[in-house]
C-alpha cells in the first residue's frame, strides 16, 4: 500500500533520517503509516493481543466477555493508579507514594465510616486526603527541590506509617449506603458487567485523556518532560504543572484507595504494598519512557490489562504459582525496555 | 562519629562554628546525636555496654549489629548512585541470597557441617555477583536508564526467590550458618564485624586509589570521563556487580538472624532505607561525590531510630511514621532554598563582626 513518500510517517525525519534499508519495528510502521510515537502503545496492544490469543487457544471460555470485563472489575484501582502515575512520569519524575496513599484512604475510609460519619462526606474527605499529602509532596518537589524520589519516598513512609495510626487491624465496612454503592452494577448489551468502580475509572481515564491532549496544562506536561528549562524559557507554568501533577496522582491515589475499599468491603493498613511498581511497571509497559516526555494514558491502561491477563492466565493455568506472575512481569518489562531502547537509539 | 574517609571540609571559614554547621554531614550527625540523647533521657542506661558470657551486651552493641545488613546495602548503593544510577533491586537480592543458601543447606546431607556452609556462602553470594552483573549490564552496555534496569530484577527476583523455596518459609538449623548472624567474635557481633569490615576495605580502596574519584567522575560527567580516558563502563558496570554481592552477604546475615528465607519479606523495603541513608548522609541522587562517612551516619541513624521506637513501647509498624520525619527534616535542611536563606542569615551575621564573636 504505502508506495508514497515515507516522510510524513517519520516524525522528525531529517536528512538521511529513514534509511531505506531499516528493519523490525520501524519498517512495518512505516509500511503501516504509524507514527513513530505511537509504536511503543502498538507494542503494547500487539501483546495484549498475543496474550489473549495464548489464553484463548489454551482455555476454553477464556475469550468471553465476561473475562474481559473482570479485567476491568479486578484491576480498577490499579487503573486509577497508573492514570495519575502516567501523568508525574511523563514530567519526568515519579511517584512511589501511591500504595501508601492507596492503602491510608481505604483505611480512612473504613474508619470514617466504621465512626458514624456519612458516606456522603467520607467519600470527597477521603479522595481530599490523597490531594493533600500529593500537594505536600508537589510542594517539597518543587519548592524546596527535593528529588521526586525521596519526596515521594518520604510521602510513601508517612502515609503508610499514618495507616497504622489509624487502625493496625482491619476494619470492615458494613454500612448500607457504602455497600449499596460498591454492590451497584449494570450490564451492557445483557453481557458485560459494569461495576460502580469501573464506570469510576472509565471516567477518570477520559478526564485524564482530555487533560493531556486537549488542554494547555496537558501540552505543558509533556513540554516539561522533553525539557524542564526549555519549558521554562517558553515562559510555560512549570512551578504550577509540576505541583499539579502531584496534586493529580494523589488524587488518584486518593480514589484509588476508595475503589479499593469498595472491591474489598474493608480497610486494612498494609494494603497496597509495592502497588506502586504494579503501576510504574503498568506505565512502562504501556510505552511511557521514565525520562519524561512520551507516553500516553491509553497506553498505561493498556499496560495495567496486560498485567490483569497475565494474572488470569496463570490463574487459569492453575498449576502454575503465583511467583510466576512476578517473573513474567519482570520478563515483560525487560522486553518493553530493551525494545523502546531500541527505537530510540535508532531515533537518534 | 569519626569521619574517617570522604569528609570534605569546605575552605575554611572565618570562624570554626561556620565551618562547621557548613558541613555536609553537620546535621545528619546533629540528628543522630539528637537520638541518642532522646534514648538516654528515656532510658538513662541506654549507652550503657556491659559483658555478659565474653560478649558485649548493649543498646549501642545492638545498633551495630542491627546496623550491619544496611551498611552493607548503602554501601554498594553509596557507589552505585555516586556514578548516576540507582539499585532498586538489593531487596530482592537479599531474599535470593536468603532463599539460595537456607534451601542449599537445607538439602544437604550434613546441615551442620561447615564444609556445606561455605559451599552454601558461596553459591549465594556467586549468584548475586551473576545478579548485580546482569544489572551492570543492562545499565553499561544495553544503556537502559538505572531505575528501570533495576526495577525489572526488582519486580521479577522475588518471584525468582519464591521459585527457589517453593513458596515455603524455608528454616533450617545449622549451628555454623548461625554464627554470621547471630554469633560473636572477639566479644563483638560477627555480623558487625564483617560489615564494619568491608566497609573500612571499601573506604580505603575508593579514597586512598583513584577510584574513588574515578567514581564521582563518571557520575559528575559520564561523557567527559569517557573522553578523559576513564573506562566509564567497566566502573558502571563494577559498581552494579559490587552492589549485589554485598547485598547478597547482607541476605546472609539477615537469613541468618532468623534461620528461615522468607522470600515475601526478607529485605522488604531494604532498598528505600538504604537510599535514605544515601542521601541523609549527603550522596547527591543526581551523582558524583560521595561521602562513604556520610552513609555511615545515615544508617546508624535509620538503625537508631528503628531500635528506639522499639525501646519506646511504639508498635514498630508506625516506624515509617518516624523515618517520614526524619527524612523530611534533613532533606528541607539541605535543600538549595533552605541553606540560601540561612548562608544569607549568616552573612547579615557576619556583617557585624561583634555578634559573631558571641
Amino acid at each position: 500500500m504505502a508506495t508514497t513518500t515515507p516522510q510524513h510517517t517519520v516524525e522528525g525525519s531529517g536528512p538521511g533520517a529513514p534509511r531505506p534499508g531499516g528493519s523490525g519495528p520501524a519498517r512495518i510502521a512505516r509500511r503501516l503509516r504509524i507514527d513513530r510515537r505511537y509504536l511503543p502503545v502498538v507494542g503494547t496492544f500487539v501483546v495484549l493481543a498475543l496474550i489473549l490469543a495464548i489464553g484463548g487457544v489454551r482455555y476454553d471460555n477464556f475469550l468471553s466477555v465476561g473475562v474481559l470485563a473482570n479485567l476491568f472489575i479486578n484491576n480498577s484501582f490499579l487503573i486509577v493508579l497508573a492514570v495519575g502515575m502516567t501523568f508525574v512520569i511523563l514530567t519526568g519524575g515519579i511517584d512511589l507514594s501511591v500504595g501508601a496513599v492507596l492503602a491510608l484512604s481505604a483505611v480512612s475510609a473504613a474508619y470514617l465510616i466504621d465512626a458514624g460519619v456519612p458516606v456522603a462526606v467520607v467519600l470527597p474527605a477521603v479522595v481530599l486526603i490523597g490531594s493533600i499529602i500529593g500537594l505536600l509532596i508537589g510542594l517539597m518537589v518543587h519548592v524546596f527541590e527535593v528529588q521526586p524520589f525521596i519526596a515521594t519516598l518520604a510521602g510513601m513512609f508517612f502515609a503508610r506509617g499514618l495507616c497504622f495510626v489509624i487502625a493496625p487491624e482491619s476494619i470492615p465496612i458494613t454500612d448500607e449506603t457504602f455497600v449499596a454503592i460498591a454492590g451497584w452494577d449494570t450490564w451492557i448489551a445483557g453481557q458485560w458487567r459494569m461495576t460502580t468502580s469501573v464506570i469510576v475509572a472509565l471516567v477518570v481515564i477520559g478526564i485524564a485523556f482530555y487533560l493531556l491532549h486537549f488542554t494547555q496544562f496537558g501540552r505543558t506536561v509533556y513540554a516539561i518532560g522533553g525539557s524542564e528549562q526549555s519549558a521554562r524559557l517558553m515562559g510555560l507554568p512549570v512551578a504550577r504543572t509540576k505541583v499539579l501533577v502531584y496534586v493529580i496522582s494523589g488524587t488518584c491515589a486518593g480514589l484509588g484507595g476508595l475503589l479499593f475499599a469498595m472491591y474489598s468491603r474493608s480497610g486494612y493498613s498494609l494494603t497496597g504494598v509495592a502497588m506502586e511498581l504494579d503501576a510504574i511497571a503498568a506505565v512502562v509497559i504501556g510505552g511511557t519512557l521514565l525520562t519524561g516526555g512520551t507516553g500516553f494514558v491509553l497506553g498505561s491502561v493498556l499496560g495495567v490489562l496486560v498485567l490483569g491477563l497475565i494474572q488470569t492466565i496463570i490463574t487459569y493455568e492453575g498449576t502454575l504459582s503465583s511467583w510466576w506472575t512476578k517473573i513474567f512481569i519482570g520478563v515483560l518489562l525487560l522486553v518493553f525496555v530493551v525494545l523502546q531502547r531500541v527505537l530510540s537509539l535508532r531515533k537518534t | 562519629m569519626p569521619a574517617t574517609t570522604g569528609s570534605r571540609t569546605r575552605p575554611a571559614g572565618p570562624t570554626g562554628l561556620r565551618n562547621l554547621t557548613h558541613h555536609t554531614l553537620f546535621w545528619p550527625v546533629v540528628a543522630l546525636v539528637a537520638l541518642l540523647v532522646a534514648n538516654t533521657i528515656f532510658s538513662p542506661d541506654f549507652l550503657s555496654v556491659s559483658i555478659l558470657d565474653g560478649h558485649l551486651f548493649g543498646a549501642p552493641i545492638d545498633i551495630l549489629r542491627n546496623s550491619a545488613p544496611l551498611l552493607l546495602v548503602s554501601l554498594g548503593m553509596t557507589l552505585v548512585i555516586a556514578t548516576r544510577g540507582i539499585d532498586l533491586s538489593v531487596g530482592a537480592v537479599v531474599a535470593i541470597a536468603g532463599a539460595l543458601s537456607l534451601s542449599f543447606i537445607a538439602t544437604a546431607p550434613d546441615p551442620g557441617a561447615v564444609s556445606t556452609v561455605i559451599i552454601a556462602i558461596a553459591i549465594a553470594l556467586g549468584l548475586c555477583l551473576v545478579l548485580g552483573i546482569w544489572n551492570g549490564f543492562l545499565v553499561s552496555v544495553v544503556g537502559i536508564q538505572p531505575i528501570i534496569a533495576t526495577l525489572i530484577l526488582m519486580t521479577a527476583g522475588r518471584g525468582v526467590a519464591m521459585l527457589i523455596t517453593e513458596g515455603q518459609i524455608t528454616t533450617v538449623t545449622s549451628a555454623p550458618f548461625k554464627t554470621l548472624g547471630a554469633g560473636f567474635w572477639l566479644g563483638l557481633p560477627a555480623a558487625a564485624l564483617i560489615a564494619y569490615g568491608v566497609y573500612l576495605i571499601v573506604a580505603l580502596i575508593t579514597r586512598r586509589s583513584a577510584l574513588g574519584m574515578l567514581v564521582e567522575a563518571v557520575g559528575i560527567n559520564p561523557s567527559a570521563s569517557r573522553l578523559a580516558g576513564v573506562r566509564a563502563r567497566t566502573i558502571v558496570w563494577t559498581v552494579f556487580a559490587l552492589s549485589g554481592l554485598f547485598s547478597g552477604l547482607a541476605g546472609l546475615i539477615l537469613a541468618s538472624n532468623v534461620m528461615a528465607a522468607d522470600a515475601n519479606n526478607a529485605g522488604l523495603f531494604i532498598e528505600l532505607d538504604a537510599i535514605l541513608a544515601v542521601v541523609i548522609g549527603g550522596t547527591s541522587l543526581q551523582g558524583g561525590k560521595f561521602s562513604l562517612s556520610g552513609t555511615l551516619v545515615g544508617v546508624l541513624i535509620i538503625t537508631t531510630l528503628t531500635l528506639t521506637v522499639t525501646i519506646v513501647g511504639i508498635s514498630p509498624l508506625v516506624t515509617p511514621l518516624f523515618k517520614a520525619l526524619v527524612v523530611i527534616a534533613v532533606t528541607l535542611l539541605q535543600s538549595p532554598r533552605v541553606r540560601d536563606k540561612l548562608a544569607a542569615r549568616a552573612r547579615q551575621r557576619a556583617a557585624r563582626p561583634e555578634e559573631v564573636a558571641a
